[in-house]
C-alpha cells in the first residue's frame, strides 16, 4: 500500500501581484516501509513541502494523502523530526519529558507512555541521560533526542527537515547510520529531505530530485545499493559514485536558469506582513 | 590569603566601613535631624523588638502581599490571554499603554475616588500599580515561545491546555519574573506611598508621622525598618526566581558557550 | 488597505473601552460621584487645558523632572561606567548597593523634608534618588557586557585599555544606557507627581490632590488623565530613543537568512 500519496500539491504564498509560487504541482509517491530523501537546490520548497505534508500548512491546490486519507492537518501518523533541535526540544523539561510530551495527546495511559519512551530511548542509545536536560547534551545526542520523540509516537512516516544540517560531520555519519537502524528495526517509512547529495545517496531506496521555485519533482532516482549501507563500504562502490554525479548534475544544472535565490523564509515573511 | 578569603573581604569591607564611619562620625552629632547612630540603634531597638511589629509592621505586609498576589494572578491570566489573542491584544493595546503610563500616585488618587480611604483602597492601588510590569512582561513572553516549539506541539496535536500549561507558560516564565521583580518593586513603593498619603498605620504613615511630631530616631528606625523589608523581600523573590529558572541559567549558559543563538 | 485595517481594531477597542465606562455611569452601575463619566471628564479636561495655571503647573512638574533627570544622570552614568569596568569596585559596592536599592527614595521624604525644607530642591533631590538606580544598574550592565569575541579580537590586537574603552564598552553600553533612561525618566515623572502630593509643592501632583479633596472628581480625572499622557510623551519619546540606539548594535543587526 502506499504510505504516502502526493497528487500535484501546490503552495503559493500571497494573492497579489507579489505572490510566491513555493512548490507547483508536485507528485511523488512512497511505499509502505520505504526510505526516500528529497533533495534540490537551495531556496526550493523543501521546508514549505514538509509543512504540507505534516499538516502545519494548508496546500494552495493539490492534496497529499497518507495511507489513503487527505492530510489537511496534523496526523496520528506521522512525526516530525525538525532540523534545529536545540529550538524544538524544550529546555525546561528532561530528556524524558521531552519525548513523552508527544504522547499527551494520546490516549494512553502513564505506564505506557514511560515504556514507549524508555524504549524510544533504549533504540537511539541515550537510556543514560533520561534524566539530563536537553542543553546538557551535545547537538548529536539532542538530534538523538528528536528522533526518540518522534520514535515514541509509533508513527507510519517519519518526516525529517534536514535533520542533520546542524551537525558536524562525524556526528552525521553517526546519525545516518542511527536513522538507517531505525528503519531497519522499526520498518517505518522515511521521508527525507537534505541538501547534503551524497547523504541522500547513501540513506534511500529513492531520491525526489527537485527542481528551483516553482518547485516541482525534476526526476526520481532508484537507489539500488544493497543494504544494510555502511559508512565507509558503501561510498566506494562505482554505483555510488554514478549515483551521486547523476544527482549533483541533475540539481546543478536546474540552477543554471534560475530566478534570483531568495531564501524560502524571506520570501514567506515578505508576504504575510 | 586564598581567592575565597580575599572575594569575602573584598565585599564585606565596604558595608563594614558605612556602618562603622557612620557610628564614629555621628557618635558626637548635636545635629537634630543626624542622630548618632546608637540612638537609632535604640530607637530600633524599642520599636521593633518587637514593640510595632503587629500595629505596623504587619498591616503594611498584609497590604504589600495581598496586592501583590492579586497583581501577580491578574497579570499572568491576563497577559497570556492577550499575549495569544491577536485581536484583543491590538484592540486594548492603546487603553492599556495609556493606564500603564499614568503615574503610580495618581492610580492611588484614583482609588481613593473610587473607593475612600479605607484598606481595600491601598490594596488596590498597590494591585493595580504593580499589574501592569507583570501584564506586559507576561504578553512579552507568551509571544516570545520560539515558534518550533509551537510548531512541534501542533505536528503532535496536542491540546490547547497541554500547549498553554507546557510549553507557553514555562517557555514566558523568565520574562514572567522580569515582570514580577519590577512589580515587587512598583509594590513596595505604592504601599509606601498610599501609607504616608492616606492612611493612620503602617511603615510609611509612621515614618512621616515620626517626622512629623519631631521623633528623628523613629523616623530614622522606620526608614531603616523599610530598608530591611525591601531587602527581605528581594532575597526571598532571588531565592525563588533561581530555583524556577534553573532550566534557563543552564540553558542560556550552554547557548552562549555555542556562540550565541543554535 | 493595510495600514487602514492596522488601526481599525486599536481604535475600536479604546471607543468600545471608554463607550463601556459611560453607559456603567449613565445607568448608574456605578455612582456618577465615585467616577464620573468620560464625556465629562473629557469636558474638565479640554477646559483645563485652556486655562493657564493649568499649563504653569504642567511646568513645575516637568522643571522637577527635568531637573532631577539631569542629576541622575550625571551621577548615575559616571558611577555606573566606574563600577562595570572594575571587578574590585564591583564586588565591593555590591552589598551596600543591594541594601540601599530596594528602599524606595519616597521613604526618605520625610527624612529630606527636614533636611531641604519644602520646596523644588526637595523635589529634585527626591527625583535624582530614584532615577539614579535604573540608569546605574543599566549603565554597569552595558558596559560589562560585551561580546567576547569582539574582546578576545581586541586583546589579540594588543589594544590598549582606553581604546578597548571607546571603541568596545561604551558603543556597547549605549542601548542598555538608552533603555535605563527610559526607565528612569518614567520613574522620575512618578517621583515627581507623588513628591507634589504628600508635600504640597506646586505641579500637577498637587492640583490632583486640591482636586480631589475639594470634591471635584471630573476635574481630579481630567488631571489624572493628563498625567497620564505626560507619562505616555515621555515614554514614547525615550522609546525611540532606545530604538535609535539599538538599531545599529551589533547584537540588533540580523543577519539574512542564507
Amino acid at each position: 500500500m502506499q504510505s504516502l500519496e502526493v497528487k500535484q500539491l501546490s503552495k503559493t504564498y500571497g494573492t497579489n501581484e507579489h505572490a510566491v509560487q513555493a512548490i507547483r504541482e508536485l507528485t511523488f509517491d512512497v511505499q509502505q516501509g520505504e526510505f526516500v530523501c528529497i533533495v534540490g537546490p537551495s531556496g526550493c520548497g523543501k521546508t514549505t513541502l514538509l509543512k504540507c505534508l505534516s499538516g502545519l500548512l494548508a496546500p494552495t491546490a493539490g492534496a497529499a494523502f497518507l495511507e489513503g486519507k487527505r492530510i489537511d492537518g496534523p496526523s496520528d501518523g506521522l512525526a516530525l523530526v525538525f532540523q534545529e533541535y536545540s529550538r524544538s526540544l524544550l529546555p525546561w523539561m528532561t530528556v524524558r519529558g521531552n519525548v513523552v510530551l508527544p504522547l499527551l495527546a494520546q490516549r494512553l495511559r502513564k505506564k505506557e507512555r514511560e515504556l514507549r519512551a524508555a524504549e524510544a530511548l533504549a533504540a537511539v542509545g541515550l537510556s543514560d541521560f533520561a534524566d539530563r536536560h536537553p542543553w546538557q547534551l551535545s547537538g548529536g545526542m539532542q538530534q538523538r533526542v528528536a528522533i526518540a520523540r518522534a520514535l515514541a509516537y509509533k508513527p507510519s512516516l517519519l518526516l525529517m527537515d534536514e535533520p542533520f544540517a546542524s551537525v558536524d560531520a562525524q556526528t552525521r555519519a553517526d546519525l545516518e547510520d542511527l536513522v538507517l537502524k531505525v528503519h531497519a528495526d522499526f520498518g517505518i517509512t522515511v521521508v527525507f529531505v537534505t541538501h547534503d547529495i551524497d547523504e541522500s545517496v547513501y540513506l534511500s531506496d529513492r531520491i525526489v530530485v527537485l527542481t528551483q521555485r516553482p518547485t516541482t519533482v525534476k526526476e526520481v532516482v532508484e537507489v539500488h545499493l544493497p543494504r544494510p549501507r555502511a559508512q565507509m563500504a558503501t561510498k566506494e562502490l562505482a554505483e555510488f559514485t554514478r549515483l551521486r554525479g547523476h544527482v549533483f548534475r541533475l540539481i546543478k544544472g536546474d540552477t543554471a536558469d534560475a530566478p534570483p535565490a531568495v531564501s524560502e523564509p524571506a520570501a514567506y515573511e515578505a508576504v504575510i506582513s | 590569603m586564598t581567592r575565597r578569603l580575599r572575594g569575602f573581604f573584598l565585599e564585606i569591607w565596604l558595608p563594614v566601613a558605612v556602618v562603622g564611619g557612620w557610628w564614629f562620625l555621628s557618635e558626637d552629632s548635636t545635629s537634630p535631624f543626624f542622630p548618632p547612630l546608637r540612638v537609632i540603634v535604640d530607637a530600633f531597638e524599642a520599636n521593633w523588638v518587637f514593640e510595632r511589629i503587629g500595629s505596623d509592621l504587619l498591616p503594611s505586609l498584609q497590604r504589600f502581599g495581598l496586592g501583590l498576589a492579586i497583581a501577580a494572578v491578574a497579570g499572568i491570566a491576563v497577559g497570556t490571554m492577550l499575549g495569544l489573542w491577536t485581536p484583543v491584544r491590538r484592540a486594548t493595546a492603546p487603553v492599556v499603554d495609556f493606564l500603564r503610563s499614568i503615574p503610580a500616585p495618581a492610580l492611588i488618587s484614583i482609588m481613593i475616588l473610587l473607593i475612600g480611604f479605607d484598606d481595600k483602597m491601598k490594596v488596590s492601588s498597590i494591585a493595580l500599580a504593580s499589574f501592569f510590569p507583570v501584564l506586559l512582561n507576561t504578553i512579552d513572553g507568551v509571544r516570545g515561545v520560539e515558534p518550533q516549539q509551537l510548531d512541534m506541539a501542533r505536528a503532535y496535536k496536542l491540546s490547547r491546555r497541554h500547549r498553554i500549561f507546557r510549553i507557553i507558560l514555562p517557555a514566558a516564565t523568565p520574562q514572567i519574573f522580569a515582570g514580577l521583580r519590577i512589580a515587587l518593586a512598583v509594590a513596595l513603593l505604592v504601599m509606601a506611598f498610599s501609607e504616608m498619603f492616606a492612611s493612620t498605620n503602617g511603615l510609611g504613615f509612621f515614618i512621616l508621622f515620626a517626622q512629623e511630631t519631631y521623633r528623628i530616631p523613629d523616623m530614622w528606625s522606620g526608614i531603616i525598618m523599610l530598608g530591611l523589608v525591601g531587602y527581605a523581600v528581594n532575597v526571598v523573590f532571588l531565592l525563588v526566581e533561581r530555583r524556577a529558572l534553573r532550566w534557563h541559567r543552564g540553558w542560556r549558559a550552554t547557548a552562549r558557550d555555542a556562540g550565541g543563538a543554535a | 488597505m493595510q495600514g487602514l485595517r492596522g488601526t481599525a481594531l486599536p481604535v475600536l477597542g479604546t471607543v468600545a473601552f471608554f463607550a463601556l465606562i459611560e453607559l456603567a455611569v449613565v445607568t448608574g452601575v456605578v455612582a456618577e460621584t465615585s467616577l464620573p463619566r468620560p464625556t465629562s471628564i473629557a469636558k474638565a479636561l479640554f477646559e483645563l487645558v485652556q486655562t493657564g495655571s493649568f499649563w504653569g503647573a504642567v511646568g513645575n512638574t516637568m522643571k522637577g523632572w527635568a531637573l532631577g533627570l539631569g542629576l541622575a544622570i550625571a551621577a548615575a552614568v559616571p558611577i555606573g561606567i566606574a563600577v562595570g569596568s572594575s571587578q574590585w569596585l564591583y564586588r565591593s559596592v555590591r552589598f551596600v548597593v543591594d541594601f540601599i536599592r530596594p528602599i524606595p527614595s519616597i521613604a526618605l521624604l520625610p527624612l529630606f523634608i527636614l533636611v531641604f525644607g519644602i520646596d523644588l530642591q526637595l523635589k529634585v533631590y527626591i527625583i535624582a534618588l530614584g532615577a539614579f538606580w535604573p540608569l546605574f544598574f543599566q549603565t554597569m550592565y552595558g558596559v560589562q557586557d560585551v561580546d567576547p569575541v569582539a574582546r578576545d579580537t581586541a586583546t589579540a590586537y594588543r589594544l590598549g585599555r582606553f581604546m578597548r574603552f571607546f571603541f568596545l564598552s561604551l558603543p556597547g553600553a549605549t542601548p542598555y544606557i538608552a533603555t535605563g533612561l527610559r526607565i528612569s525618566a518614567s520613574i522620575a515623572l512618578l517621583l515627581g507627581v507623588g513628591t507634589e502630593m504628600v508635600v504640597g509643592l506646586s505641579g500637577i501632583g498637587q492640583d490632583i490632590f486640591k482636586a480631589q479633596y475639594a470634591g471635584q472628581p471630573a476635574h481630579a480625572f481630567a488631571l489624572i488623565a493628563s498625567s497620564g499622557l505626560l507619562g505616555v510623551a515621555i515614554a514614547i519619546g525615550f522609546n525611540r530613543l532606545e530604538r535609535r540606539t539599538l538599531r545599529w548594535h551589533p547584537s540588533q543587526r540580523r543577519e539574512l537568512p542564507s
